[in-house]
Order: structure tokens, then sequence, then C-alpha cells
């Protein structure tokens, strides 16, 4: 992975570190169930124990998302969510924290406003890059390009799949943290970790990788604590998402800190 | 990718067309611009394992003398090329052959794909097959290649469509498969692929998924040609040696394009024969609700290619509109997408009801009734016949090819009800006959495979049976 200073989610992983724990990465969809809920969540994570914040661009066909996350995403387009709202979000987050904040998007709708613009308005509003779980580096020359004219992190995902070829491959186009995959599957909430995640935490670290954080099917503290011994971060989705459905912004501040209390490594 | 083709274009086939070279072998993962892999990781390493297990089945004679075992004593190809002279009257007086992919096993051409796909996910050594739906026909040829090569078959199907098509339903649970009802999005084809698309990346161990049309990331284009490229060259063949000359048109329905790429594939590089797409107008292209992707989508990347697709402003993918539950899908193949750039084919809208006078004008004229996606063909080439024997003193001169891709039988109850034929009990006017139960031993339980949600069919049934 190409080490830049300038990388947002790079610095707010190494801060953890440096305070002797994994980071938190958490996750919430735009404009569910409306823009300034997003805000108001995405603060209250920031004030409650998160590192990084994922801001998804909710979108027609998520193929990558189980049911939870999907019914929310079609819920704020139902509501009238419009993509460019997504720098609003992450401009609202950004202008009250100090958190590192990332969109998840798929691609199709970058493509539609255009990667150089998409990239230039996401610099403007203070993101740090973008997690693309539907673009590979292999079709990714528009967005290399872009993001290095706007110094943007490249998050590529790994999965439990992919060839020792194409990590060392993956690695190197990441910039700011490689997200790993934990499963064969799609988000959602599961009973446990599965124990792939860790072999390919330690594959990714020895093909290159500073910082590698791992997402899908985490859902409580106690998944946190697994993962948090071998991962530089933790990423929390679907059990977010869970908790603004049901309970709004206090609901979505309580499970954070829960979460929270599983990053402190236990020395061995 | 805008910079991706660049990259590629050297040893892409489709450009060296342009050049006087060739164009029916185009291997992707690009066609121009367009095609390549916009998919998750995950998927990588099963799609890599795909590719490398069908460029080495295509070498093999083996494999080669399998498939066309298959399709000769099981699917009884090669189909027929028949002449429709009362339907031509219709068309100006250009002579139009029928390729009668409507006279295969299981009804359509889709058993051309799915049993060289089967046969692929045995060589790798998957046990489960899954698969999309839109009209049923790619299920129920999944479903049935899975039975021959004793493997799992598990359909996903928009509830919409389960609707439409409920005799395809039953047809896939005879035939031991698995259908799905998908109730996210348009509950439509598109919304089905999403649902195939999870089901693969969380099973794709011992999973195949078996995708239905020319489309998605490589290698399915470029692989679904390969299977369907035989309609075109038996096509290509019967049309010289019925006429003694190449035809002067081929026509052919797109959704995702997989029979019409297989008749071009026979004629993409004879410059003289034009060729021609006909999409799905619906209520006709100005009223939005239509399914015509070429003729007024951009491009953008869905379901693993970059091709044209139907979106808004935001890139959101719009839903389709079309009476044929097959033409329903708001994107295309990514080849169709690159011939349509450089001209090589026209693609052109076909309303609803141009398609459904077609269909009935074949019923009539030719005792064929074909499946309301081939009837969008029959209108275009109803309209290129015309155009094409225009000021002409021997029209019959013109010849001029459809693909009839399917049978109707799986469309008669949405004929019956486009042709008013039905009262509002659903019974045929005049008799007290149901399209949409046929007698039987109706207090049987469900077979054991239907999940109790795939039921909107059976409870409309259900729903008619109580107004007895």
């Amino acid at each position: 992975m190409t080490v830049q200073p300038a990388s947002k989610s790079a610095a707010a992983i190494d801060r953890a570190r440096d305070a002797g724990r994994s980071a938190l990465v958490c996750y919430l969809p735009a404009g569910y169930p409306d823009v300034q809920a997003t805000i108001d969540a995405g603060i209250a994570m920031a004030e409650n124990g998160a590192d990084l914040i994922e801001i998804g661009i909710p979108y027609s066909d998520p193929v990558m998302d189980g049911p939870v996350i999907q019914a929310a995403t079609t819920e704020a387009i139902a509501n009238g969510f419009r993509v460019e709202s997504v720098f609003d979000v992450v401009a609202g987050i950004t202008a009250a924290t100090d958190v590192a904040v990332l969109v998840m998007t798929y691609w199709n709708p970058v493509v539609r406003m255009g990667v150089d613009e998409f990239s230039r308005r996401l610099v403007e509003a203070g993101g740090a890059g973008l997690i693309t779980p539907d673009l590979i580096p292999d079709e990714a020359s528009e967005w290399f390009a872009a993001s290095d004219k706007y110094g943007l992190d490249r998050v590529f995902l790994v999965a439990p799949s992919s060839t020792p070829e194409r990590l060392a491959m993956t690695v190197k186009a990441s910039r700011g943290f490689v997200y790993a995959v934990s499963i064969m599957g799609v988000t959602g909430t599961r009973q446990a970790v599965s124990s792939s995640a860790e072999r390919l935490v330690a594959d990714t670290h020895a093909a290159g990788a500073e910082r590698v954080c791992v997402g899908l099917g985490v859902s409580n503290a106690s998944h946190v604590r697994e993962i948090a011994a071998y991962a530089d971060g933790v990423i929390v989705g679907t059990a977010l998402v869970a908790a603004i459905r049901d309970g709004g912004v206090p609901a979505v501040a309580d499970l954070t800190r829960d979460l929270s209390t599983g990053l402190i490594r236990e020395e061995a | 990718m805008v910079d991706a083709p660049s990259e590629n274009a050297d040893n892409n086939a489709a450009d060296a067309f342009l050049q006087g070279g060739s164009l029916k072998h185009a291997p992707g993962p690009y066609f121009g611009g367009y095609g390549g892999r916009w998919m998750p990781e995950s998927l990588i390493a099963a799609l890599d394992e795909l590719e490398d297990t069908f460029e080495k089945a295509k070498a093999d004679p083996e494999f080669l003398a399998q498939l066309s075992d298959l399709n000769k004593n099981y699917s009884g190809r090669p189909s027929l090329l028949t002449e429709a002279k009362r339907f031509s009257e219709h068309a100006g007086g250009a002579r139009i052959f029928l390729k009668r992919e409507d006279l295969n096993h299981t009804g359509s051409h889709k058993i051309n794909n799915v049993l060289g796909q089967a046969l692929l996910a045995k060589r790798m050594g998957k046990t489960r097959v899954i698969a999309e739906t839109g009209a049923g026909q790619h299920g129920v040829a999944s479903a049935t290649a899975a039975a021959l090569l004793g493997l799992e078959c598990v359909v996903y199907m928009g509830a919409e469509d389960c609707r439409r098509q409920a005799l395809n339903v039953a047809r896939m649970q005879l035939l031991g498969a698995t259908v799905v009802p998908v109730v996210n999005g348009s509950q439509t084809l598109k919304d089905a692929i999403n649902d195939a698309l999870r089901d693969w990346v969380s099973n794709v161990d011992n999973t195949h998924y078996l995708l239905g049309t020319a489309a998605g990331a490589h290698p399915f284009p470029a692989m679904v040609r390969f299977f369907h490229e035989v309609i075109g060259e038996e096509a290509r063949a019967q049309i010289l040696e019925q006429t003694g000359k190449l035809p002067d048109a081929v026509c052919a329905c797109i959704g995702g394009g997989s029979n019409a790429i297989g008749i071009f594939h026979g004629f993409l590089d004879d410059p003289s024969v034009k060729i021609y797409g006909f999409e799905a107008g619906g209520d006709g292209v100005e009223t939005g609700r239509h399914a015509a992707t070429i003729t007024l989508g951009k491009p953008g990347v869905l379901h693993g290619a970059r091709s044209y697709l139907m979106q808004d402003d935001d890139g959101q993918t719009i839903e389709s509109h079309s009476i044929s539950a097959g033409l329903d899908y708001p994107g295309v193949g990514p080849e169709h997408a690159y011939l349509a750039d450089i001209g090589r084919v026209s693609y052109e809208p076909i309303t609803d009801s141009e398609a459904m006078d077609a269909f009935k004008l074949l019923c009539r004229t030719e005792g064929i009734i074909p499946a309301i996606e081939s009837s969008h063909a029959l209108a275009g080439a109803i309209k290129v016949g015309k155009r094409l024997t225009e000021g002409s003193a021997d029209p019959s001169e013109t010849v001029v090819i459809v693909n009839l891709s399917g049978r109707g039988d799986k469309d008669v109850e949405t004929a019956a009800e486009w042709f008013d034929m039905l009262d509002e009990e659903g019974k045929v006017k005049g008799t007290n006959l149901s399209t949409r139960k046929p007698k039987g031993p109706s207090d049987r339980a469900e077979p054991e495979a239907v999940p109790t949600t795939a039921a909107p069919a059976t409870s409309a049934a259900d729903n008619n049976e109580d107004q007895n």
C-alpha cells in the first residue's frame, strides 16, 4: 500500500493504534430515515468511539447488501434521497467532529456524476475517500487518476477467495486501508465471526498492507473484541442500521459506545 | 471505463471489423468501451475459474462432441428454418423465414446456453446451479439441464413475473427446481439477478451461477454467445440452401440479447446483411414505460458489465416496462452496446401493441403461436420487410430471417387478456373454462420444494376457486 501522510483514514487508524487499540469503523446509509438524521447519527458515532465513519449511498441494485441495509436504502430512495446529498452528510459530520469520513458506494452513481466531479465534491465536503464494493482495481483507472488528483483514499476489498496475486495487486492499489470481507456473503448480522477473517488479515498484511480493517457480520462488542485482536480496524454496518431503524440516534450512540468497549487489546 | 478499451483495442476482434476484419468472434472482456468486470472481489476468483474452464472446454474435442450430441439428440437441433408465406404478405411481400428456436426442447433458444453452462458446472465440480428468470424460459431450461445432469437447481424469479408466468413456475417445480420469488425492487428480472448474485457470493464454493443472457461480467457475454452461435451458423447454412443467397436482413428481439447475438453471429461478417435488434417499447418510448435500453439508455455499469442502461440522473436503475417478461430488463448485453455504437446493428423499439398485433398475425397466418418476446422481432420484420421492398418491382427478391426465439404457450393467458378474451373472473368468454386454474386435484398439498412465499400465482387461483 502506498503510504501517504495525507491519508485521513490512515491517520485515524494510526491514532487508534498509538492509543493501543484497533480503530472502530461505523457505517450508516445517507438519507435514512433522512439526511439530517444521518448527520446527527454520524456525529453521535464520532462522539461515542467511532474513529472512521462510512456513509453509504443508497443504490437501486445493492448486490453486496443483505435485507436490513437493502430495506433502509430502498426507503431512503423512496423518501427522495439524491446522490449529491451525500456531500451534505459528509460536510455535516466533518464540520462537527475530527473523524475520517469515507463514502461507500456502488460504482454506477459515481460514473453517472462523473468520477472527477464526484471526487472534487467529496474533497470539498471534507471526505477522506471511497470504499468501492463493486469496483475492482482492474477496472479503476479513472478512479486512480481522480483519487491521485484530489488526494482521496481508495479502499478496495479483499475476500477469502482472493488469490495471492490478487491480494498483492489490490493491496498495492489501495490507499488508507484495505477492507477485508470476513466471509463469502453479503452484509448482515451473524452469530459468529468467520474463522476465515483472521487468515485473510494475516495474508493481506503479508502482501504488504499496513492497515487492514474487517467487515461483514460484525454486530456486537464480543465480535469487535475477537477481530480487534488481529485487525487494524473493525467495521460495523448492519447492526447500526438496525439501531437507527429501531431506536433512532440515541440507539446508534448507545451501540457505538458498547462496540467501542471491545476495541482494547488485551495484553497477552 | 473510458480508457479501459483503448488498452484492449489491439486484441479486440470487434475493432478489427472496422478495418475489414471479423466481428463475429469478439472474445471480451471488452467490446469497444463496454463489458469488463464490475463485480465484487469476492466473485472474481469464480469468474476466473469459469473463464479458464470455458476456454479449455472450447478447445476440447470431447466437450464439443458432448455438447453437439446433446444439441442433436436432446434439444432436437438443428432447428428448422420455416418460410412464413402467408405472414410474408403483410411484410411488403418480402420473403420472411423463421428460425424455429421455438421447436427446441423446453420451447426456446435458452436450452442452448444452459446445456453448455451445466456441462461446465460439472467440469468445475459444482453440485448446484442457480439462475435468474424473467419469462421463466431460462428458469425452465436451467431446471431441465439440472435434472438431466443431476445438479441441484434454485431459480430466482421476480414475484411480479411469477404472477405473469405461473405456468412456468409450476414447470420448474415439476422438474425438481426450487423457485424463489423475489420481492425486492420492481420484482422483475433485474431484481432476480441481484438475488442470484447474493446467493452466488454466499455459496460460490459449490454453486455455478447459470446466467441466462449474454450480459454480466466477463466471461458471461462471450461465453453465452458461444453457446448460441449454433443458431446463426445453422440459419446461414439453411438460408443459403433454401434461397441460394444470403438474406437481406436478420431480425431478433433484445432483452439481455442472447438469442439475438446467437443469430447475429452468423451474419455479422457479411456486410450485405442488414441486422436489426428490436427492443421492448412497452407503452411507447415517449411514455417512459418501456425497456428500450439502447434506444434511450445511457452507458453505465450494472450486474458486472459496462453497457447501455436505463438510469436516472443519479445513476439509479429505472424500472423497465414491457408486456413481455423476457424483455423487461433495464440493461443489455455489452456486445450489443458496441454493435449499436459502430452502426453494424440497428436497434429499434417495438411497442406492446405492435408486438401483440404481430403475435396474432403469426397465429392466424402460419399456425404458430410465438412467444411475446419473439413477437417483437416479428413486428420489426414487418416494418423492415415493408421498408426494404418499397418501390421494388419484385418484393419477393427480398429475404428476411426472423429469430423465432420461443413459443407462446406460456403467454396464452397474457394474450387472452390482451385480446379481451376473458371475463371478469378470468374465464374464457362464453365458456366455463378458466385460464388460471387447470382442472385437477386442487385440494392436494403444494409440492415440498415450493417456499410458502411462492404463492402469488397460487393465491390468485385460490381466489378464483372461491368465486366459483
